[in-house]
């Protein structure tokens, strides 16, 4: 047993941390290490600046692109750009909908759309989540028929997230309503998100941003060769896709970052004549998660050292989802309190307020609360933390 | 990086965890905690044929030079066996104390009757007032010609009522908070002016209070002091840590199982209560609980010898709260799932339960080691 990197590991890691000096412009990391939700336009220039240094898909084959670097290595990667304050990548072309057409696209749609997505040209958002169909996602009912060449897709998408920005759609439609079961009658379309038909309506999240919408689809026109796979075994594609990101899942180099930042912060905030941290109270509360994110690293390595040795992981992953998301939110919440009465004056956190001030209070304290309100979803998005119990519950308990 | 284990390491897990499937049934368990002594030299006799009790003292003692790797295999299959024999005490706590120590011919011999399972060795360092504390020593001893005079008081000696002899520590110079000015001893339980104040532990283990009044020692029972002492009582002492985390660990993953299983058995309204979602997932994070704390248990192990003392601190305190705070959990969750029958003496669950409870007990807390950790990773 040995917790430590290889000499190519560590070799590898400060390749990737000489690359994340040179290359990661100052303004984007203030912008990830101060907590600013980030524009439209920095996800665009990071996936730029990585494609062009060839690491445009730190998680496909060489094949297709990617990097071909095995889990070890995208983990090494994913933790040192999140220490060093990279935008996170969006994972909806990169690690949803590009595995997919990988695994069980045709030549043709391989050639039309996986180069794009790597040059991040196309930005994808997904169509999954309706308003009747959250956490019991193949009761879905956005139609998709047949006519000719074409499929007329009518319904109502919900959750998408950034789909404002985006020019594909990948959406889960039913194309067989009679199927003994509803996972059965399924289909994986993609969609372009200029056809006609297709209305993005933002919804308002409680911290006041507007991250997702509602898509509605009314008659729209979709070329069959749009199709993924077969018609009706689009569930099988869903669920290929929902266990596929794992390297990445935990968070572990996100939450470091934030636990530096959370450390940061109580050391320049005073209470009782003293810097926070030295409260024993507080310092106490930051040291739980800590220590919790310090088990979930190692775990997280586990999981990975078990998939580099095919050892399947499988369901492992929504360990790592569950705590993940558990130390996200306590992190934020801490952050949160850290500042006291400084989290009060509201302040939206959003893309278009562009200044890293708040309207009143240390910089540090500005969009804490909208941050803490927006990471409620962490819980619930991705198989909400009960579902990820109910997997676990199953697959490896045996209930 | 890798979490597999060597080809003798996973011989090892795989004899440990046969010889407490075959020879430390429940049973057999329960017929020794009955028993007068509440352990069994028998059984002790058993583990030293099978080379644990040489497992941590060095080849040229007569052991087997193993690692703090081997040592959690061992104790995690000794834990899902719910051993009551002195073997975290006399053949890691003790050995660790010792090789920690420069070598005298008394250490050298006492590592080599243990390696041979002849003798009982336990760590008498924990005072009334020094709970986790571990350079708090009140305990003195006065040089007196080639003798060595001891006074003071030492509590909840762990397995001290099995031992045959204690490593004693004791002050030599300085005040009772004082890093420096710790020396450690060999003493016998037979000695003069030592008083034995033997018992058992909720958990079915046993102890000792030791009360020394002018305990006279021949100067060639000092087996290390100053600097040297008091390094060696905190190495063997995150040895033992690492060592205890990996029993529980053992524990967690056997009490999940019995209860696991209990619930596919037990019937209420008409169907197995493991069918209900609410227990469910008060399993899973059982499941959670336990595979966090097998995470941490790893990196005590790893980290129990580390040269950094700095780091080995925040990772062993760390280990310990993880560890501290699951067994709670699980252990209460347990319990809590069998019902009516968790409370019976009967089920293995509440003797898991009792062990799991005094683990986090023992060695400090987890709040105490939660404070230690606020110390060691709150400054930048």
């Amino acid at each position: 047993m040995d917790l430590n990197f290889s000499p190519e590991e560590i070799a590898f890691r400060d390749e990737v941390r000489a690359f994340l000096r040179t290359h990661l412009p100052a303004e984007l990391a203030e912008r990830v290490k101060t907590g600013r939700v980030l524009r439209a336009e920095d996800f665009r220039r990071w996936q730029k600046i990585l494609f062009e240094h060839g690491w445009g898909a730190p998680t496909w084959p060489k094949k297709f692109g990617g990097t071909g670097w095995d889990p070890v290595r995208q983990y090494i990667f994913e933790e040192e750009c999140a220490l060093a304050g990279a935008p996170r990548t969006l994972p909806f072309g990169l690690r949803m909908v590009g595995p997919v057409i990988m695994a069980f696209g045709n030549s043709e749609q391989q050639k039309r759309f996986l180069p794009r997505i790597l040059s991040g040209e196309d930005w994808w958002c997904q169509g999954y989540s309706e308003p009747g169909a959250g956490s019991d996602l193949a009761s879905l009912k956005t139609r998709a028929e047949r006519r000719g060449d074409h499929y007329i897709v009518n319904g109502q998408k919900t959750w998408n997230t950034l789909g404002q920005h985006a020019d594909w759609i990948f959406c889960l439609v039913r194309t067989d309503p009679n199927a003994a079961k509803p996972q059965q009658g399924i289909s994986f379309l993609l969609i372009d998100m200029k056809t006609p038909g297709i209305t993005v309506r933002p919804i308002v999240t409680l911290e006041g941003a507007h991250e997702v919408n509602e898509v509605w689809f009314e008659n729209v026109r979709v070329p069959i060769e749009n199709l993924i796979g077969e018609e009706n075994k689009g569930w099988t594609y869903a669920k290929f896709l929902l266990g596929h990101e794992r390297t990445s899942i935990a968070g572990i180099g996100s939450s470091k970052r934030e636990l530096g930042r959370l450390k940061e912060i109580a050391r320049r905030e005073i209470k009782n004549g003293k810097p926070l941290i030295e409260d024993p109270l507080f310092a106490a509360r930051i040291a739980q998660v800590e220590i919790d994110l310090m088990a979930l690293e190692i775990t997280n390595l586990r999981a990975l050292s078990a998939e580099a040795e095919k050892r399947a992981p499988g369901p492992e992953a929504s360990i790592l989802k569950i705590k993940g998301t558990e130390i996200q939110q306590a992190l934020s919440e801490l952050m949160m309190y850290a500042v006291g009465p400084y989290a009060l004056p509201f302040e939206r956190n959003s893309p278009e307020e562009g200044d890293l001030k708040g309207v009143a209070g240390p910089d540090y304290a500005a969009g804490l609360a909208a941050t803490y309100c927006n990471y409620r979803k962490v819980s619930i998005y991705g198989g909400s933390n009960e579902i990820q119990r109910n997997i676990i519950a199953q697959m490896i308990l045996g209930l | 990086m890798n979490f597999t284990f060597t080809n003798e390491q996973q011989l090892l897990a795989d004899t440990v965890q046969r010889f407490v499937r075959e020879h430390y049934t429940f049973e057999k368990r329960r017929e020794i905690l009955g028993s007068q002594t509440g352990w069994s030299r028998e059984i002790w006799q058993e583990l030293a044929g099978l080379g644990l009790t040489a497992l941590n003292v060095p080849e040229e003692h007569g052991g087997l030079g193993g690692g703090p790797v081997d040592t959690l295999l061992v104790m995690q299959a000794l834990g899902a066996g719910l051993l009551l024999e002195p073997f975290l005490s006399s053949a890691v706590h003790a050995p660790a104390l010792l090789v920690s120590m420069p070598s005298t011919p008394a250490a050298e011999a006492l590592l080599s009757a243990i390696a041979g399972g002849e003798i009982i060795v336990a760590v008498a360092h924990q005072e009334p007032d020094s709970r986790g504390e571990l350079h708090r020593v009140t305990t003195r001893a006065e040089r007196d010609g080639d003798h060595f005079v001891l006074a003071g008081k030492k509590a909840v000696v762990m397995h001290g009522h099995a031992a045959d002899e204690y490593l004693i520590s004791a002050r030599t110079s300085g005040a009772p908070c004082d890093a420096q000015g710790t020396a450690v001893f060999r003493l016998p339980r037979d000695t003069q002016g030592l008083s034995v104040n033997a018992y058992r532990t909720f958990d079915g283990q046993g102890a000792c209070d030791l009360e020394l009044n002018a305990v006279r020692l021949p100067a060639a029972s000092l087996l290390g002091s100053g600097e040297v002492a008091q390094q060696a009582l905190e190495a063997a002492y995150h040895v033992a840590l690492s060592a205890l985390c990996a029993e529980a660990v053992g524990i967690m993953k056997a009490v999940n199982a019995t209860t696991l299983e209990y619930t596919k058995n037990r019937k209420q309204f008409g169907q197995p209560i493991s069918r209900f979602q609410v227990l469910q997932h008060r399993m899973v994070d059982m499941f959670i609980h336990a595979e966090q704390a097998t995470s941490m248990s790893y990196l005590a192990a790893i980290k129990c010898t580390a040269p950094d003392l700095r780091e080995r601190r925040r990772a062993l305190s760390a280990a310990k709260v993880a560890i501290g705070q699951a067994g709670r959990y699980i252990a209460q969750q347990a319990v809590q799932l069998h019902g009516g029958m968790g409370m019976t003496d009967e089920l293995i669950v509440s003797h898991y339960f009792k062990r799991l409870t005094a683990i986090d007990l023992t060695f400090g807390d987890a709040d105490h080691h939660l404070q230690q950790f606020v110390a060691h990773a709150m400054n930048p």
